[in-house]
């Protein structure tokens, strides 16, 4: 194996064929690389997956009224159940014991102006609170506080792409927007790792809002968040404790299954991590893949290189090698290209995955990588399966008779 | 120092078989050459097979320097042909991507023969067969005689006991076959025994001795007008 002699013999005879060598290398190379890129890519794809869902607090749930579908003490079916301040307060007074945060959530649209700037955004009206609940990042200025909720100011926080959008580089914070005809001042700039969507979004104190709209008391919806160490189990007594409640108070049949809508991110993510677990199946597949693709290839150029030497393989046994020296040459000359090139490969597609760097983001592809481990083994699974592939061709054509492979074409 | 004995060979064709060789007696004396003739299909190919022990006789008892040839696996037959054996090709059989010089050097590096020892023997017999200057040519850049040289300089390198040419002279044209018969007759001259084999009756003349056969079966066994007078 490691003669010398046999190795000056094996380095010559690559040297000397070149497109040969290069042509099971560039398989190799390429099957590697592919592999490393796709996996990469699969990666980098699901961690925006990660972040773009898994970017609110796990403990939240959402409420959101509806419509009755059963006749109830009373009342007829159909009717539209609406939230209001005391249902706030009354679940503050009455799940202390679960509660972590809670607000409001009062969606609108509005065009916001300043000076020749203006596009459309969405409002979302909410109290202190919901900083924790969406895990917003103040960037400049601050969020909401009680006092801008009691005062009813007409103070806005607002998300870092509306900034970009009107102020450009100017500073924002300070300076009054237009939302749809009113003048609101801004108090801070925020930027969240949920996303474009969520940093287009324009925060306004939910009392302000409900000043606006006719001094009413309603609320669309709203959100709560339950202590984390209630743990899975807790957090769906919570969940059936205040749906019950509400239910009780907005006088809406317990056997309803409309009227009043729940949504635990709880249940969401472990659906979510069921689709991220889909979606790393399908990145395995992928990789599986072109590894199978990058094998076949590699294999189809084995045999076509045993093919290519049968008749130099017989010259050889007619002037007195062994069977075994002649599987031995082909053996540890395509072992030794298929590693050779495989290592190009793999510190290629590596190289590439960290040059994409974060410039494939808009793409939903973040901080592509592959893990080296997984690199390291695909090389070694196609230098195995490249040194079978060519073992089994050389294996015949050295047994072919000498005679038969030096028979003229 | 070749003797063959009652050999026999023949082929399956499907369900019937081929009897190619019925039944050869021949002895070889050491520093003969001898030409082995035929029409084709006469079986003189499958003789110099056995010889060569690139195939295996049905039958019969086949000597070598003293060694019977028989039970061969392929390691062994390797080691036979490599140390007793030097081949001559019709079609020369060098390898394209070897120069002419690591062309003859590679029977001794299956030897084992170190690469500097190598070299040295190569090139000696290089200049033996007037191709030194050539020795850095590839193949391809050398013409038909000068490849046949280079494949007789190999087939002597590993200073083996016999040499095998099957139709040295197949694929060249006359004066070329001349002039690579006359260094083969040197090489006898030198003590080498060889056979030849070939189709060419001119060919045939130039060597000690003719073995004829037809049909699987030594049809005549006789010295040429050379062979006589080297008696």
């Amino acid at each position: 194996m490691f003669d010398r002699d046999r190795w000056i013999e094996i380095f010559e005879t690559i040297r000397k064929n070149k497109l040969r060598t290069v042509l099971s290398g560039f398989t190799v190379a390429l099957g590697i690389y592919i592999f490393i890129i796709l996996f990469g890519l699969g990666n980098g794809l699901k961690n925006t997956f990660q972040e773009f869902f898994l970017d609110d607090a796990e403990n939240v749930i959402f409420v959101y009224p509806g419509r009755t579908s059963i006749p109830y003490k009373g009342f007829k079916s159909g009717r539209v159940i609406e939230f209001d301040n005391s249902d706030i307060a009354d679940i503050k007074n009455n799940f202390s014991y679960y509660l972590e945060y809670i607000s409001p959530r009062i969606f609108s649209r509005v065009t916001a102006t300043y000076q020749n700037e203006s596009d459309n955004y969405r409002k979302l009206s909410v109290g202190p609170d919901h900083q924790y609940i969406e895990k917003t990042v103040i960037m400049y200025g601050r969020y909401l506080n009680e006092q801008d909720l009691n005062d009813r100011k007409k103070y806005a926080v607002i998300g870092r792409l509306v900034a970009l959008d009107l102020f450009e580089k100017q500073d924002a914070v300070g300076n009054y927007i237009d939302l749809n005809g009113i003048a609101y001042k801004v108090i801070g700039v925020f930027q969240d790792s949920g996303g474009d969507r969520i940093e287009r979004i324009i925060y306004t104190p939910y009392t302000t809002e409900q000043l606006i709209n006719k001094n009413t008391d309603e609320i669309s919806t709203f959100a709560v968040t339950f202590k984390k160490n209630l743990g899975h189990a807790g957090s769906l007594i919570f969940e059936n404790e205040l749906r019950k409640f509400l239910k009780e108070k907005k006088a809406i049949s317990p056997k309803d299954p409309r009227g009043v809508y729940l949504s635990n991110l709880a249940d969401e993510l472990k659906q979510t991590q069921q689709f991220a677990g889909v979606l790393q199946t399908i990145v395995s597949i992928v990789g599986i893949g072109t590894l199978i693709a990058g094998i076949i290839g590699i294999s189809n150029i084995m045999v076509f290189v045993v093919k290519e030497r049968t008749k130099e393989l017989g010259i050889r046994k007619a002037l007195g090698a062994s069977p075994r020296s002649v599987i031995n040459m082909v053996l540890q000359e395509s072992i030794l290209i298929t590693t050779f090139s495989g290592y190009v490969g793999l510190f290629l597609g590596i190289l590439t995955l960290s040059g994409f760097g974060d410039s494939l983001e808009q793409y939903f592809v973040k901080n592509p990588y592959i893990n080296l481990n997984t690199a390291i083994f695909a090389t070694v699974v196609l230098i195995i399966c490249g040194g079978i592939a060519g073992y089994i061709p050389a294996k015949r054509a050295a047994s072919i008779k000498p005679i038969v492979a030096l028979r003229d074409e | 120092m070749i003797r063959l004995e009652d050999i026999h060979k023949s082929y399956k064709m499907g369900k019937s078989s081929l009897h190619v060789l019925k039944g050869i007696n021949v002895e070889v004396n050491p520093g003969e050459l001898v030409a082995i003739m035929g029409s084709s299909g006469s079986g003189k190919s499958t003789l110099l097979n056995i010889l060569g022990m690139l195939d295996v006789a049905d039958r019969g008892h086949y000597e070598l320097d003293g060694i019977t040839i028989k039970n061969l696996n392929e390691k062994r037959a390797a080691r036979y042909r490599n140390n007793l054996l030097g081949f001559v090709f019709q079609s020369f059989n060098l390898i394209n991507y070897k120069s002419a010089l690591e062309n003859v050097a590679l029977p001794l590096y299956y030897k084992g023969i170190s690469r500097k020892e190598r070299q040295k023997v190569a090139m000696g017999l290089l200049e033996r067969v007037g191709l030194k200057p050539w020795a850095t040519h590839l193949p391809n850049e050398l013409s038909g005689g000068q490849k046949q040289r280079v494949a007789i300089a190999r087939a002597l390198v590993s200073k083996p006991k016999v040499v095998l040419a099957d139709e040295p002279t197949g694929a060249l044209d006359s004066t070329t076959s001349y002039e690579v018969m006359n260094l083969i007759k040197e090489i006898n001259a030198e003590g080498k025994t060889i056979l030849v084999v070939t189709h060419e009756r001119d060919i045939s003349q130039m060597c000690n001795r003719i073995i004829k056969l037809k049909d699987g079966e030594i049809a005549e066994d006789s010295l040429t007008a050379n062979g006589a007078l080297n008696k």
